[in-house]
């Protein structure tokens, strides 16, 4: 079971709370997208998950509460692609990616040729063998976002949180990313937790979105609920439209809040 | 079953070459290179002095306790006993200085991901100071438990201050970040420096001592500091050659090494002890022989790359021959005068710490 249940959940820094009382249920194979303006507390109930934060209240993987489990247990449950993964200047993606086995060894522990192996196949499902000996400072942003998935796919998980995956990413890059994660889910059943702040696109991709506001659950459900003109009005305070796309989920377009003049729209 | 699911399942065999490819291993070659460097420094350690003795009667001597080489008979008595009560044990303990300092260089650099770190970085050599500094000027040539305790000083010194540092750290930053841990060991040093500066200057009769001391040496170390160093040297390099993949791993940082299930304070820890150890015991016994703990593993980053399974090996064995060479030429450039071996080193390290930032500069670390 890899469901994720978050009940009364609080997190403060010091005296700062980021986000209170917050309940969700995410079901197994699920894709849950934690949308919400900034500062709304989407990337610290990631962290939360992971127990990168303290948190009040309990949260459980698969009926299991995160706070009794071992660094190594619950990295063996969840892995994280943070927003900005640190990549260290001259190692290789292999070397990198095998770094996701860590939960899989002993303190001491070696990888042996079954870790290799894993790493293997996921550098070839994610179209990155031909750079597993390159240094992660040559590649591009495409390339070096797949190699932080890759490096979380390998510690075998089945929860994956991913911290914003599309941000700095070009329009083709943004749906390579996205393509690849949803293809992961419906090949391995991962249940995919993603703190995202492109509308259009978590209601593309995600089954269900969570709306948050200052660290307050406001509105949970399928994209065709949570996605309305008057909420995205109300809580971004920002003037859009929102499109139906026919079975591929909503679209939020933004528009100007005053029209341009004729002469800009016609011009002569 | 999913399509990587099956790949998953499939029969273990070898990984592909590319992925090999990739990964850090050991080059046999520069590992040779370096056994080679030890055994071209170690022999010519041995050989230059003031009293000439030939390679021959160097192999003689050498092979004189094995009973089937029969060599014994021919060996110079003279020779001998300068062979292996002088010459060979300096031989041996620079070249565990040297492959100390040098490991205990690069964990430090892998512990604080922090190129510039050195053995030092936690007080270490303050401390030392500071206890040497306390023996020699109130109680010379005493000894404890069969033992100077000038060493003992320098060694007890070195532990607390890198005890101290940690400790302050922990109060200070509860250890989120090494940040926290770096400036206590500044302070520390700064400290125990203050106190030393102190002494040494209100105890003037000791204070050609002191210097020495600090500048380091291993003319007075016979085996006697060979075996009392050993014992420290040998855990604290086991104990960092098992943690050569944690290092690597800690160089995504605390924050990503953590969701790999790995804790980075306690690697820190079990590093810095380690390391501190060994260091605190080649401190005693030599002096704080500067510049060895930085040159060594960067030298070595940019022969071979930067994974800590290639670069804490090789930093032993280059580290080692390094400075019993470095010790040659401390007792061979001003002959019959010694050198300190300390400004050798410093000699040889200043300049190369300046193309070490200057390189570091260009690759925008």
């Amino acid at each position: 079971m890899s469901n994720v249940v978050l009940r009364k959940v609080t997190i403060a820094y010091e005296s700062d709370v980021v986000v209170s009382d917050l309940d969700l249920n995410i079901a197994s194979g699920e894709w849950l997208a934690l949308i919400g303006p900034n500062g709304a507390g989407k990337t610290t109930i990631l962290r939360a998950i992971s127990r990168l934060v303290a948190y009040e209240g309990t949260i459980e993987i698969g009926g299991v509460a995160v706070a009794g489990m071992g660094g190594r247990e619950l990295a063996r449950r969840v892995a994280m692609v943070m927003q900005e993964p640190h990549m260290p200047e001259g190692m290789s993606v292999s070397q990198y990616v095998l770094l996701g086995r860590s939960p899989h060894l002993t303190y001491f522990g070696k990888e042996g040729r079954a870790d290799q192996r894993v790493v293997a196949d996921i550098l070839e499902r994610l179209s990155l063998d031909r750079l597993a000996a390159r240094p992660l400072d040559h590649l591009s942003g495409g390339e070096r976002q797949r190699a932080a998935i890759a490096r979380a796919l390998a510690q075998q998980a089945p929860i994956l949180l991913v911290d914003e995956p599309t941000s700095s990413l070009d329009v083709g890059r943004q749906q390579e990313v996205l393509e690849l994660i949803d293809e992961l889910r419906a090949e391995q059943g991962l249940t995919v937790i993603a703190a995202m702040h492109e509308l259009t696109l978590a209601g593309q991709y995600a089954d269900r979105l969570a709306l948050l506001v200052g660290g307050e659950l406001v509105a949970v459900g399928a994209p065709a609920e949570v996605l309305t003109e008057s909420a995205i009005a109300s809580h971004y305070h920002a003037h859009v439209h929102v499109l139906s796309m026919n079975g591929s989920g909503r679209a939020v377009v933004p528009v100007r809040s005053r029209p341009q003049p004729a002469s800009a729209e016609e011009p002569s | 079953m999913s399509s990587l699911g099956r790949r998953l399942s499939r029969p273990v065999g070898a990984a592909p070459a590319a992925l090999l490819q990739g990964l850090p291993r050991l080059p046999w070659l520069w590992a040779l290179a370096g056994v080679v460097a030890l055994l071209f420094a170690a022999v010519l350690g041995v050989l230059v002095g003031p009293v000439h003795i030939s390679l021959g009667a160097v192999v003689r001597t050498l092979l004189a306790p094995i009973p089937w080489f029969g060599t014994a008979g021919s060996v110079d008595p003279g020779q001998a006993s300068i062979l292996w009560s002088l010459r060979i044990p300096r031989v041996v303990l620079g070249a565990i200085v040297g492959g100390m300092l040098a490991t205990a260089g690069a964990a430090y650099q892998g512990v604080f991901r922090n190129p510039l770190a050195d053995p030092y970085l936690l007080g270490a050599a303050a401390g030392a100071n500071l206890g040497a500094t306390l023996a020699i000027a109130f109680a010379p040539g005493s000894s404890l438990i069969g033992v100077n305790v000038v060493p003992l000083a320098g060694f007890v010194g070195a532990a607390l201050a890198v005890a101290g540092a940690y400790a302050l750290g922990r109060t200070v930053t509860g250890l989120r970040n090494t940040t926290g841990l770096i400036l206590a060991g500044v302070a520390i040093a700064a400290f125990f420096n203050a106190i030393q500066t102190y002494i040494q200057q209100s105890q003037t009769n000791s204070i050609r001592q002191v210097y020495s001391w600090i500048l380091g040496r291993l003319v007075t170390a016979g085996w006697d500091g060979v075996l009392l160093v050993l014992p420290y040297v040998v855990i604290s390099v086991f104990v960092i050659l098992l943690h050569r993949r944690l290092l690597d791993a800690l160089s995504v940082g605390d924050e990503e090494v953590t969701s790999l299930g790995i804790s980075a304070r306690r690697v820190r820890l079990i590093v810095v002890v380690a390391a501190t150890l060994g260091t605190a015991a080649v401190v005693a016994i030599a002096g704080t022989i500067a510049f060895v703990g930085i040159i060594i593993p960067h030298t070595v980053r940019l022969l071979v790359g930067r994974s800590y399974r290639v670069v804490i090996p090789l930093s032993l064995l280059f580290g080692a021959s390094f400075l019993v060479l470095a010790d040659t030429a401390a007792r061979t450039v001003a002959a019959p005068a010694e050198l300190p071996i300390g400004v050798i080193t410093a000699f040889v390290g200043a300049p190369f710490f300046i193309v070490v930032m200057r390189s570091t500069r260009a690759a925008a670390l």
